[in-house]
C-alpha cells in the first residue's frame, strides 16, 4: 500500500468525506447535485449574452465562493497555503481546454466523476472512464518530456 | 437567508474537503494523474459513500428538502458532446493538474497563479458556449 499512498489515506478519506457532506448539503436544502463546473457557464451570464445554466448562477457562484472560503478555513487553520510553481502558459492552456471540455461533456470531475456516479449515469461512468484515461496519458507523457515543474 | 446558510454551508464543506485532500494543490493532483500517488481515487471513493447513500435516501424519507423545495432526479443523459468533451478535458487537466472545483477552492488556499488557470476556463467556456448556442449578438 504504501508505494500507492506515499502519503498516508487519511486525508484523503477525510477531504472525500468533507466533499461528499458539502454535495449532501447543496442535496438536503436546494435539492441540487451541486458539480462544480456550470459555474463557469453560469457565471459568464453575469457578463455575456449566453444563456446556459443561467437560473442556476446565484446559487452556483455563491457556492463557488463559499468552496474558496472553506478552502482558506482548512488553509489558515493548518498552515497549509501553497502556491503553484507550474508555468503560466501550462496553467493558461490547461484552463482553456478544461473550461471548453468539461462545458461540452455537461460534467467534470465534480458532475460527471461524484454527482454522476452516484446517481448511476451511464453518460458519467463514460466520462469518467475517458477524462481519467487521458489525463493520465496526457500528465504521463508531459512529465516524460521532462516538462517541469 | 436559511438558503444563504445553506450554500455557505454546502460550499464550505465541499472547499474546506478539497483543501484537506490536498486535491486543491495542482501538483498533488498531477502526482496523481502521473500515477505516483493514487490518493485521489480515495478521494472519489470516500465522496461517492456518502453521495451514492444520500441521493437515494434523501428523496425517500421526505417529500421535498429541507427548505421545502423539490429534489432533483437529474441522471447526466448522453449527448453528442459527452465523450469529445471529456476527451478535452482530459487533456487540459493532465496538463494543468486543475479541474473547475479544484481550481476554485486553490484561490482559497492562496495560490495566485491558479486565477490565470480560471480565467482560461472561463474562455474555454465562452468559446465553447458561442459555438453551442451560435454567436451571440452583443446588445448596445
Amino acid at each position: 500500500m504504501g508505494f500507492l499512498f506515499p502519503n498516508g489515506v487519511t486525508s484523503y478519506l477525510a477531504g472525500g468525506l468533507f466533499l461528499g457532506l458539502g454535495l449532501m448539503v447543496m442535496y438536503l436544502t436546494l435539492g441540487v447535485k451541486a458539480g462544480a463546473s456550470s459555474v463557469l457557464s453560469s457565471t459568464l451570464t453575469y457578463v455575456t449574452p449566453l444563456t446556459a445554466e443561467r437560473s442556476s448562477r446565484q446559487w452556483r457562484l455563491l457556492f463557488a465562493l463559499a468552496m474558496v472560503l472553506g478552502a482558506w478555513l482548512y488553509a489558515a487553520t493548518h498552515q497549509a497555503f501553497f502556491v503553484t510553481a507550474e508555468g503560466w502558459w501550462r496553467l493558461a492552456l490547461g484552463g482553456l481546454l478544461v473550461g471548453f471540455g468539461t462545458r461540452l461533456s455537461s460534467g467534470c470531475t465534480s458532475g460527471h466523476g461524484i454527482c454522476g456516479v452516484a446517481s448511476f449515469s451511464r453518460a458519467s461512468l463514460l466520462a469518467v472512464a475517458v477524462f481519467m484515461a487521458v489525463a493520465i496519458v496526457t500528465a504521463r507523457v508531459v512529465m516524460l518530456l521532462g516538462v517541469t515543474p | 437567508m436559511k438558503r444563504l446558510f445553506s450554500i455557505l454551508l454546502g460550499g464550505g464543506l465541499f472547499g474546506y474537503g478539497l483543501a484537506l485532500s490536498g486535491m486543491a494543490r495542482p501538483e498533488v493532483m498531477l502526482s496523481f494523474l502521473q500515477l505516483r500517488d493514487l490518493g485521489l481515487l480515495l478521494v472519489m471513493a470516500a465522496a461517492l459513500a456518502v453521495t451514492t447513500i444520500g441521493f437515494r435516501l434523501a428523496p425517500r424519507l421526505r417529500e421535498t428538502t429541507l427548505l421545502g423545495l423539490p429534489f432533483s432526479h437529474e441522471v447526466k443523459p448522453m449527448l453528442a458532446g459527452t465523450v469529445p468533451g471529456a476527451v478535452i478535458f482530459g487533456v487540459g487537466w493532465g496538463l494543468c493538474g486543475l479541474c473547475p472545483g479544484a481550481a476554485v477552492a486553490s484561490l482559497g488556499i492562496g495560490n495566485g497563479p491558479v486565477l490565470i488557470g480560471l480565467a482560461g476556463m472561463f474562455v474555454g467556456a465562452y468559446l465553447q458556449g458561442v459555438l453551442a448556442e451560435g454567436r451571440p449578438k452583443l446588445q448596445g
